[in-house]
Order: structure tokens, then sequence, then C-alpha cells
């Protein structure tokens, strides 16, 4: 029993907002460690703020505290101030939950939600006093651990991590920690003899390697060409496993998000977080198929919580947390089956357990798709203030929208707009990405033009009507027929990102925002990054770059210094085109998608052509459902009323503009 | 304004431990949480956003303690509730260990009793606060407790006493002398024990520990709050609410234990 509460205590003073690392949050858990538990310390490498609401966190955190053979506390990245008291004084990273010191853990977990954050990884596996580089740490080093979106490409992270967790984690940490627990007591065992023979932390990772899902980088050899004519850098010749481990790790998946309720003690923080509500998850998995998405590509496929699981969860959240906000969270809420019955019912559940009248809940929709049905169903929710909305039409044109496979029509889109200035709504903000595969400046001034559009159809309806435009750049990710792009360059970006804003300066009510195109970059270098990568990293890390999601303590030309140092070529690893034939890093990585289907969907990217959605349509064959042996757990066979993105509409007619909109303002 | 409130809660609860580093802001939300945890019919704003109708008192600094801090709630008409009710007794009594149990470990309700809703807020009526400060010795060589007694007359003896202040980007600076009432230390030598105003600009505790002792590491010296004064209606000095025995204060370690016994057991619940 070890706490470094009554050091780290005079330090609290010192820092800004302290209580972020005090712990005693309404669900947080006091395990009791015993020598033969696997003792997990989950981690976000980012802030408390930006890590507390984390789901999946929140999930493992009670999986594990249920079973028997483990514990497991949480730990968040210090802020800089605290990290350098924490050095001043010889402390080391500790778990908000009992302050114990990482090294009281075998295992130090991190989730991995976006690339920006690695150097923090290194930080943290520093201050909790471990050598960052894997083949230094020595047996009674924790095991470092990685899992989360990011994961599925760790190969920039090979050097620094022991596993990488590909896809849900659920059922895998309990696979892990029956794997190390084994390895804990055999190793006791062999103390308590003479020692001889006592297993490795070499023989663990190798029992590791064998579980479903599990990656273990340091078992896998990669080999490197010649640079091919006129490239700077060697593309990756090959990639072996070392001795009994498989060739391809393939990912994990739940199969049904019933049996898997969590978290069933929502953590309920002190001090105040960026999703400041309860959240239940109301499915897994999307199959709209949208072709610069990540996620909607390795969590395959759509598994819905049933009806009455979301009710139960929403009603039991609220009361033991005290919120009066939740927010139904997935991929793209609107699409979840029940999703009109389910906000009723929340909503007559809690007029029903209400002390007075006119105690509100505020459920709050997230991800929503560009309809009318969603305008109506918004309403029905947020019967308050109707100040903004959000939609994501992610491209200007409908030509560029067939490439991307987000096949909302031009009808839908103002349809969607009209009716929410209509029903009181006075801000819409619109998503777009810039930088996209084909994109030319006419598809990006198509942004400025539907802005203007949307504008005019809101001032028929209030004067306050206006219109946030926020642009990102596309970085393309591993495991999407976009692996294949070439990303823009920052310099591309910010041309783009002129057009616009010289478009859009004289239209009133029309507001641009845009996301740093050397933040994209920087985010470029990791998401399809290899190895040799993590040198980059790991320089930028020496240099003090930290934090690097925070615009604060974010240069690029601190990465660009490391690249040319390490004698590494930046633009070869963002804005090259790769080919056709090319070993990607995570080729031996598997989210279940065929790679025939990853290229054929590029194609028909390029093609301008669309696919619909498979879970109301027939299937498409794209690897996971037939490769995993299972399928959408979906309760309705049709694809919702009022418009549906592209599926059983016609897309023939997608860029055709409503009637009563043609000749308005022009 | 006040149509929909019945009665007015007034409670006393102590905030130790670690929680001492919760900010007053999330220390309001907090008790907005709680309150809809332990279902209290709270009276609510009109408007789009309706707010609950709460009543926070002076701000205790984050990283202070305090065994005398006081919260106002209205209550909603339509709840029915009378003082004058027999039960409003026991009513109070289990309002304070709801609340305790729906707050975090560290913030204790010591007591809850009736206010008219047309008296005054916490911000208006009090005038004066009592501080404790203490771990001087802890701040560096040389400070010693009988610096206490000499500073303590020096503060007292002086007829101004500046303090530099930066407010809003601009530098000013502030006579305080007339905000402190009283000084003294405590019958140890070890603490201070301080009576300040709180009408104006206040002086906050860890100015005054820079005023008695110069140069001294203040973010060292631990801070407690140990009473809020109004004058009653006949003009005499009384706490907002006089303590009960159980809001004593005690050892400042006592409410850093997690899993608790007595008084507090209501966080048991954890597990």
């Amino acid at each position: 029993m070890s706490s470094i509460w009554a050091d780290l205590e005079g330090l609290l003073p010192r820092v800004s907002k302290p209580a972020r690392y005090i712990g005693l949050e309404d669900g947080m858990q006091i395990p009791e460690h015993e020598p033969h538990r696997v003792a997990w310390l989950l981690a976000y490498p980012d802030t408390y703020e930006i890590g507390l609401p984390n789901q999946g966190l929140q999930i493992l955190y009670e999986i594990l505290n249920e079973r028997d053979d483990a514990v497991a506390e949480r730990t968040y990245a210090p802020w800089v101030d605290l990290d350098a008291e924490l050095r001043r004084h010889g402390l080391p990273l500790f778990s908000v939950d009992t302050h114990r010191p990482a090294s009281d853990f075998d295992v130090l977990a991190f989730n991995l939600s976006a690339e920006l954050v690695y150097t923090n990884v290194l930080n943290m596996i520093d201050l909790a006093g471990a050598p960052i580089r894997q083949v230094e740490r020595r047996d009674s080093d924790p095991f470092v651990i990685v899992g989360g979106h990011a994961a599925f490409n760790p190969e920039p992270l090979a050097d620094f991590i022991d596993v990488a967790v590909l896809g849900e984690g659920e059922e895998v940490v309990g696979e892990i920690s029956a794997v190390l627990h084994g390895w804990k007591a055999h190793r006791a065992a062999s103390a308590d003899s003479d020692g001889d023979g006592a297993p490795t932390r070499a023989d663990a990772l190798a029992a590791l390697a064998t579980i479903d899902g599990v990656y273990v980088p340091s078992r896998y050899e990669v080999t490197y060409a010649d640079p091919a004519d006129g490239e700077s850098t060697g593309r990756i010749a090959s990639v072996e496993p070392i001795a009994a481990t498989p060739e391809r790790v393939e990912k994990r998946t739940v199969a049904d998000l019933a049996d898997w309720p969590y978290p069933k003690s929502p953590l309920a923080p002190l001090t105040e977080v960026v999703h400041d509500r309860l959240s239940v998850e109301v499915f897994r998995g999307c199959t709209r198929g949208c072709r610069f998405c990540q996620a909607g590509m390795i969590t395959r496929p759509v598994r819905e919580r049933p009806a009455e699981q979301v009710r139960t969860m929403v009603a039991e959240g609220l009361q033991r947390t005290g919120y009066d906000e939740v927010s139904l969270t997935s991929l793209s809420t609107a699409d979840f089956s029940d999703v009109e019955p389910v906000v009723q019912g929340i909503l007559a559940d809690r007029e029903a357990e209400a002390p007075v009248a006119g105690c509100s809940t505020t459920i709050n929709l997230p991800s929503l798709r560009v309809d009318a049905f969603t305008v109506g169903l918004a309403g029905q929710v947020n019967s308050g203030r109707r100040s903004g909305l959000t939609f994501a039409p992610e491209a200007g044109t409908w030509r560029l929208r067939q490439v991307i496979n987000k096949l909302i029509v031009e009808e839908d889109l103002y349809g969607a707009v009209e009716s929410a200035f209509a029903q009181g709504w006075t801000r819409m903000k619109l998503y777009f990405l810039i930088g996209l595969p084909t994109e030319t400046d006419d598809d990006v001034l198509g942004i400025a033009r539907l802005a203007d559009r949307c504008v005019e159809l809101g001032k028929r309806h209030t004067h306050r009507a206006s219109v946030t435009v926020s642009v990102g750049g596309f970085v393309p990710k591993a495991h999407t027929p976009f692996q294949w792009f070439g990303q823009n360059t920052r310099e591309e970006l910010h041309r783009k990102v002129d057009l616009l804003r010289q478009a859009t300066r004289r239209m009133g009510g029309v507001n641009l925002k845009w996301h740093d195109p050397d933040a994209s970059t920087a985010e470029g270098i990791a998401s399809r990054g290899d190895r040799r990568v993590g040198a980059v990293i790991e320089r930028v890390w020496r240099d003090g770059g930290v934090f690097q999601e925070w615009g604060e303590h974010f240069d690029l030309e601190r990465w660009r210094a490391a690249f040319d140092a390490e004698g590494l070529d930046l633009d070869w690893y963002v804005f090259r085109h790769r080919a056709a034939d090319e070993v990607m890093p995570w080729a031996h990585l598997s989210a279940g998608l065929h790679p025939d289907f990853l290229w054929d969907d590029w194609q028909d990217a390029l093609a301008e052509s669309g696919v619909e959605d498979c879970r109301w349509t027939p299937c498409y064959d794209c690897g996971v459902c037939t490769g995993y042996g299972i399928e959408h757990v979906v309760a309705s066979p049709v694809a919702p009323a009022g418009g549906s993105q592209g599926t059983g509409q016609d897309l023939d007619r997608g860029h055709e503009v409503p009637v009563q909109l043609v000749g308005v303002g022009r | 304004m006040q149509s929909n409130v019945g009665v007015r809660l007034r409670l006393r609860y102590s905030k130790r431990g670690k929680v001492r580093f919760v900010s007053h802001r999330d220390g309001a939300r907090l008790w907005e949480r709680a309150l809809r945890r332990a279902g209290l019919p709270v009276a609510s704003t009109e408007g789009f956003t309706p707010r609950p109708k709460l009543g926070f008192g002076l701000a205790l600094p984050t990283g202070a303690e305090s065994v005398a801090e006081y919260l106002d709630i209205d209550l909603h008409r339509d709840a029915g509730l009378d003082p004058a009710d027999p039960s409003w007794s026991s009513y109070t009594a289990e309002t304070a260990v709801a609340l305790t149990a729906a707050m975090p470990p560290g913030y204790d309700v010591d007591v809850v009793v009736a206010r008219d809703p047309a008296s005054g807020s916490l911000q208006e009526q009090v005038n004066s606060t009592t501080w404790e400060l203490s771990g001087w010795e802890s701040t560096g060589p040389g400070v010693e407790p009988e610096l206490l007694e000499s500073a303590t007359q020096r503060l007292l003896a002086a007829d101004e006493l500046f303090v530099e202040r930066e407010r809003k980007g601009r530098r000013r600076v502030d006579d305080v002398r007339p905000l402190i009432r009283d000084l003294r230390p405590d019958p140890t030598g070890r603490i201070l024990v301080a009576d300040l105003v709180t009408t104006g600009r206040a002086l906050r505790p860890s100015e005054l520990a820079e005023l008695a002792v110069p140069g001294v590491d203040a973010l060292a010296i631990r801070v407690l709050r140990t009473a809020q004064w109004v004058d009653d209606p006949s003009g005499e000095r009384v706490e907002v609410i006089e303590a009960t025995a159980l809001s004593a204060p005690s050892s400042p370690a006592a409410s850093d234990v997690l899993v608790t016994s007595g008084p507090a057991s209501t966080h048991g619940a954890r597990s």
C-alpha cells in the first residue's frame, strides 16, 4: 500500500486546476491491490478534462475491477506545470484514484484516440519511471499497452510499446489479465524456490502474442528496400513474424452490445470536463461507408443496443450522477432504429421522476445525419432555447460527396437547413473537409456557395440567421479506401483556406473557421507512418514537444527539425501517394476489411461512384462479417424515413437543388 | 421573480481534505448535481434555460478548507414543505444526511435550517469571516512561531497597510488595514487567527500571510475558514448558523480518510 498524496498535496496549490488530480469522482473505485492481481493503470495521454469522459477507458475500468485477477486505476497527462513540479521533486506519474505511483502497476495501458498525443505517451512512460524504449525494460517494469482507434497503425510507437490491442477491449482485457496473472504467479512460485527458471518478460510477451487481437511489435521484423526512383526513402520490403507468432493480427469485436451494459457507474467528475454530461452508447459501428472515415471502417459491423437497455442505462445513469443532460452516442445517432421511441421514453421517465414540474432533461444527439427527420428529432429533445445545430456535409459539391461516399443530396441538405430555421434555430454550423481526393477549386468554392444558400434560406425565417463553416484539412488514415492518397501539403491547404476566405468575405451571415493546416500535417506523420518515425516522435518529445494537440504547445517546425536530424523526409511520409502494390506499415494488422475491398472502393471513389449502406441493402462483402462470423444487430429492417443519405434514393438526381430555391437571391 | 419559491433552506457545511482543491465554481456544479441526486424540489428561475435557485456564499479560495460554508436553496412552493410542520426537523436532518451522501467525500453538511426567502442573501448579510492560517514552520527555515506574535502587533498597530494587486491587467495599490478586524495567534502560538471584513474588495488569506511574514511562501500556508458572521437584529455579531458539535474543527487530515467511519460513513457506498 503506497500513496504519494502526502508529497503531492503540497504541490497542488502551485498548479492550475488542481481538482483534476484529486480523484473522488462519483463512480471512482478503490480497488484492493494484491500481489497475485494484475494491476492496470489506465492512462489517457491528454488532460483530465479531455480524458475523463472517454467511454472506452471507463468501460475497461469497470470490467477489470469486476475481475478477481485484476485491479484498475486511472491516470491522465499532468499539465506542464505539474509535470515540472513532479520532476523537480522526484515524484512519479500517479493514479488519481488512490495516488499510487505508476511503478505499483503491472500494466500501463494507453487509450490512443489521436496521433498528436504520442509525445505525451512517451512523456508519461518516462514519468512513470520506466525506460521509454521497450527493449530496455526490465522484468519489473510495467507492460506498456496501447488501444483505441489510432492503435490500428501502432507502428510509429513500435519501439516504445510492448503491446497494441486492435479493436474492442471488453473481452480481450480479461484474456490479457489471465495471461499476466499466470505469469506473475509462476514468477512468484519460482522466487519462492530457488529463483531459477522464472519466466521472463519475453515469455510474457510471447504468451500475449497468441491472444486474438493482441499485437506484440517486438515479435515482428520489418525490413526496408532501397529508395525507389525519385523517392527519398526506402519503402517497406517485408514484415515477418518471429517464431510462433501469427502472421496477421485480427481485430476484436464484441458480437452483441447488449451483453456489455457499461459503464454501469459512470464517472462524474468534480471539475468541469469537455463532455460534462452522461453518455450512453446506443450503437457501435457504422456502415454509411464514408471513405475518409477511419472510425466507420474499423468498427464494423453495426451493433445496436436494445432500446429498453438504453432507456434503463439513461434513467439509472442520470439518477446516479445527478446530471440533467445525456448524450446518446454513436457514429450517427439518428440511424439508431429506435431513436424516436427511446427519446420519448427518456423524456417520459424524467417527467415521472421529477420532484416538481419543470425539471428539464436535455438529450444530446451528436453526429446527426443531414435531413429533415433529424431536425424534427432535434426539435423534440431540445424544447428550450434553440441556438445552434450542427451538420457535416463534409464536401461542397455533389460530385465530391460521391467521391467520399457521403451521399447527402442537395435536396436533403437544404430541406434540413430550411426546416431547422423554420423551427426556431438561428445558427447553423457546417463541417467540411478540404484536401479530399480529386478535389478541385470549384469543389472548395462549392462550400462557400452552399453556406451562402443556407443563410438565404435562414433569412426567410429570421434576420439573425447565420452559418458557421468549419473546415479541416483531410488526413488519410490506415485501413480506409483513402489510405493510398497523398495528403495535401500545408501550402495547398492554406491556399484553399484563402480561396474560401476570399469567397465568404462579402457573404453576410457566413463565418469561416479553419483547422490549422500545420496541425493536419503533423497528424499525417503518424497516421500512416512506419517504425522509423518513432525516432522523430522521441526527438520531438525530448525537445519539449508535449501536448501537441494544444495550439500553445504545437509548432510544426519542431517536427521538421526532428525529421532533418533523423535524416528522414516528412514530405515522403505525409504528402506522397502510395503505390498499389506497396506494403503498408499496417499490412500485417487487420480490421477485417479485405485489401481488395479497400482498393476497389478507392477505385470507385475515383470514378465518383457511391455504395449504399449494407445494414439495409445487400452485403457487398467488405470482409468483416464473413471473416469474423458476426453480423449487424439492427432492429429496423429498412432505412430510416425522410431522407437516408444515399440508401434507397435516386442518386442520379443528387445534385438537384429543390425547386423553391431556384433564383433566390441570384 | 420569487413566485415559485416556497421555503428557503440554509445549510452549513464543511469542506475539508482533498476537496479543498475544488474551485468555488466547480463546487456550485457539484451542488446542483447533488440536489438532483437527492431529489430535492428546488425552485427554478424562469426562462429558456431554467437554473436552480441557489444562493452561494462568499467564495472560498481554491485550496482553502472550511468548517463554516453556507448555501441557500430555494424550494419549490408546490413541494408543500412547511417549517411549522411537526415533521420539519426530521426533514431537515434527513436532508443533511442525503446531501452529505450525494456530495463527494470531504463535503459534510452539518445542519439545515429554514429561512425566509425574502431575507437577504448570504453575500449581503455576511460582513466578516474568521480564518486560521497554519503551517508556518513548513514554509522554510527561519519562520518561527514567535514571529506570529510580533507580526500581529505590527499589523494591528499600523495605520495603513498597502497591498499591490493586479486586476484586469492593471496594477493598483490598496490600503487593506481597514479590512483587518482582529488578529491573534491561537493559544499554541502556531496558528494565526484573523477576523477579516468582507465588504468591498476583501483581503485574501494569502495576502495576509505575506503581510504577516514578508517573503513567506504563502502557497505553503494552510488556510481554514472557521466562521462567517452577520449582525443580528439587535446589531450583535453572530454566526450565520451556530455550529453543532459535529462540525467542530478537528485535525485537518481527518476528512482525507477515504473509507470513513462515524458521521461521514454515508460515503461507504463507494466500492
